[in-house]
């Protein structure tokens, strides 16, 4: 008799479940891992719009320079964010930097490989650096910050040690010249929708300079590059399988082993996302300075983390999205290059940053708890 | 053709010189529930690890449709369809229902090389299959964190019978529930049974194991003490098999003698 009254009652629960509160849609996008970046996003906007509405910030010419410093930082920081919610760091990401930008830089000035050819190079580097990450970190099992710290100086070092013992110096200039007419440097080195520029400048609507030309020529490469990693990791992680196994390996390795998924493969295929975004990043701005240096992505690793955790991923992975590194990116962004239309001193940039990553962490944290929490 | 779906027959397992498993027999017919019971220590989690292809057999043979089998792997026992459910469950609470059902085994569409998790698909399997068992899971995409422990366990069950398994190895899927969610369980296990799998429910709760099974088989240090059909075993019976019996008839010995001296002072 009460097997028959309870499995009515279970039977009318599946209808409607009396001790179920109607979720709000509020609720349902608190749940989103970049709700926190988004509205971040959003209070430094409007910060911004009223103390330095009035300067040139918001013009096309400013909008595109704090668009380009966002853009950078964000193309690692979705690597980033992937590898996080895969349930690893990567620390040399900076170092990967400065070190694709000499492989770019060394064969076709010092070698007299066509451009093409060491942008090339740079990739397979990349891609040997990411898979040595990965093989390390999954078969010794190792915590991937032990690891990467050690591929950092690595690689730090390596770039200083071969750029001097090759021309002496520690910047290799000269590559503007051989941009023209490559064949695959103009992927991160050219303008784009210059035609829409030049025709708001013909009608005067943005700024221009004393020529009549306008000051903002087009959208920078970063900028696309941006746009098209951002949407394509996104749909990795929702869309596909191996979107599902990141999430699972990151989540937990064990039981997603256990129900057959690659997790060593996803991880270092992962790393290998680190290193080839880290060399996106080098050539992007090796291009646009015509010279590499060996100290350029000092400290970017941590930045790229930083806008990874601000945009939701948990530190312990699993949970995360690209979107919110992409937000993430775009208010460190945002606030360095805000700062200068400000009357405020650019040294609390940094005190801003720690800041800002203070509190995501504990409102992610938060987050975590409502997520997983039982009823 | 046998009556039996599977059987292990004479299995031993050493490790170095550690006898683990000697000699244990275990025989199911599709339909059966089999409840394998045995206190810490006795030889679950080697019997268990070697049924999933964990472990091989050092002794004895594995038939399964009166196909005698070696397994090499966990993969080779889950492709001819021995569902091993573990304790962790393999479940990520940060994911939704959905993604933890198909995890590894996402169903996809479209284009070579730009195949996309079906998710609408697998949204609808995995409400569909959770409704079945009663679970209303109101919103597939909810994380499985949400859901209670018992939920949790139908929910890994369920995914290891919709992935082809004829023979389901659950272990102690009620060890950690309450009463309420502990009967929900056993519940869907019983209904799995009557669909045609052989389960095999290990267990050290025989409260739990009693009601549901048809037949027990009892471990003790590493030996079967036998199987037994319920018809011919009592639950106190059983219960005391356990090496439970033993040592709580030495124990009420040595409080008797206690009360004894306690009460001559």
């Amino acid at each position: 008799m009460s097997l028959k009254s309870k499995s009515i009652s279970s039977k009318s629960s599946l209808n409607e479940d009396e001790r179920l509160k109607k979720i709000s849609p509020l609720r349902v996008l608190l749940n989103r891992p970049e709700l926190g970046a988004l509205g971040g996003s959003i209070l430094v906007f409007i910060f911004f719009g009223i103390v330095a509405g009035d300067t040139g910030m918001f013009g096309a010419y400013g909008m595109l320079n704090f668009l380009d410093v966002s853009a950078n930082l964000g193309i690692i920081a979705i690597a980033a964010a992937m590898l996080m919610i895969g349930g690893e760091f990567d620390l040399s990401i900076g170092s990967m930097i400065g070190f694709a930008g000499i492989c770019i830089a060394i064969p076709a000035i010092y070698w007299g490989w066509p451009l093409w050819m060491s942008i090339v190079f740079a990739f397979a580097m990349a891609v040997l650096v990411g898979y040595f990450n990965g093989i390390m970190v999954v078969k010794t099992g190792l915590p991937s910050f032990i690891v990467t710290l050690a591929m950092l100086f690595i690689l730090r070092g390596l770039t200083l040690a071969i750029t001097r013992l090759i021309t002496g110096r520690t910047q290799v200039p000269g590559l503007r010249v051989l941009i023209e007419d490559d064949p695959l440097a103009w992927l991160f080195a050219t303008d784009t929708f210059k035609w829409l520029f030049t025709w708001l400048g013909s009608l005067k609507l943005i700024e221009l300079r004393t020529d009549g030309t306008p000051l903002a020529t087009g959208i920078p490469p970063s900028v696309i590059w941006f746009i098209a990693l951002t949407l394509f990791a996104t749909w990795i992680l929702m869309k596909t399988r191996y979107g599902n196994w990141i999430f699972a390996s990151g989540g937990d390795k064990v039981g997603a082993t256990n129900v057959g998924v690659p997790v060593g493969r996803v991880k270092i295929s992962l790393f290998i996302g680190t290193a080839v975004a880290s060399t996106i990043f080098a050539c992007i701005q090796v291009l646009d300075a015509g010279s590499a240096d060996t100290m350029r992505g000092t400290l970017k690793e941590l930045e790229a983390i930083a806008a990874a955790v601000v945009g939701g991923c948990l530190l312990t992975g699993g949970y995360g999205s690209a979107i919110g590194a992409a937000f993430g990116a775009i208010i460190f962004g945002t606030v360095s290059m805000g700062i200068f239309y400000t009357d405020v001193d650019t040294d609390w940039f940094k005190v801003f940053l720690g800041a800002m990553m203070l509190i995501a962490v504990v409102f992610n944290n938060y987050i975590r708890k409502k997520v997983t929490e039982s009823k | 053709m046998s009556d039996y779906l599977v059987q292990f027959n004479n299995i031993s397992k050493f490790f170095g010189k550690v006898i683990a498993l000697k000699d244990v027999t275990m025989r199911l017919k599709k339909g059966e529930i089999m409840c394998l019971l045995g206190d810490n220590g006795a030889g679950k989690s080697t019997l268990i690890k070697t049924l999933a292809g964990v472990h091989k057999p050092d002794e004895g043979e594995i038939i399964f449709e009166d196909n005698k089998i070696v397994f090499d792997s966990p993969k080779d026992a889950l492709d001819i369809g021995i569902g091993t459910v573990y304790q962790d469950l393999a479940l990520v609470p940060l994911m939704s229902v959905t993604r933890n059902f198909f995890m590894g085994r996402e169903p996809q569409k479209g284009i070579p090389f730009l195949k996309t998790f079906d998710v609408e698909k697998a949204n609808k399997i995995a409400a569909d299959r959770m409704g079945q068992i009663g679970i209303d899971v109101r919103d597939p995409s909810q994380a499985v964190g949400t859901m209670s422990g018992g939920e949790r366990q139908c929910l890994a069950i369920s995914r290891a019978i919709y992935f082809g398994a004829k023979v389901l190895v659950l272990d102690e899927p009620t060890s950690a529930l309450g009463v309420h969610q502990a009967s929900m369980v056993l519940k869907y296990i019983v209904k799995a049974a009557s669909e045609g799998l052989a389960v095999i429910l290990i267990t050290h709760n025989v409260h739990h194991a009693y009601p549901v099974g048809n037949s027990f088989t009892v471990l003790n240090r590493g030996k079967s003490m036998g199987t037994f059909q319920k018809k011919d075993i009592s639950r106190e019976k059983l219960l005391s098999m356990m090496a439970g019996g033993e040592e709580l008839d030495k124990l009420e010995v040595e409080l008797q003698e206690m009360d004894r001296i306690h009460n001559k002072n």
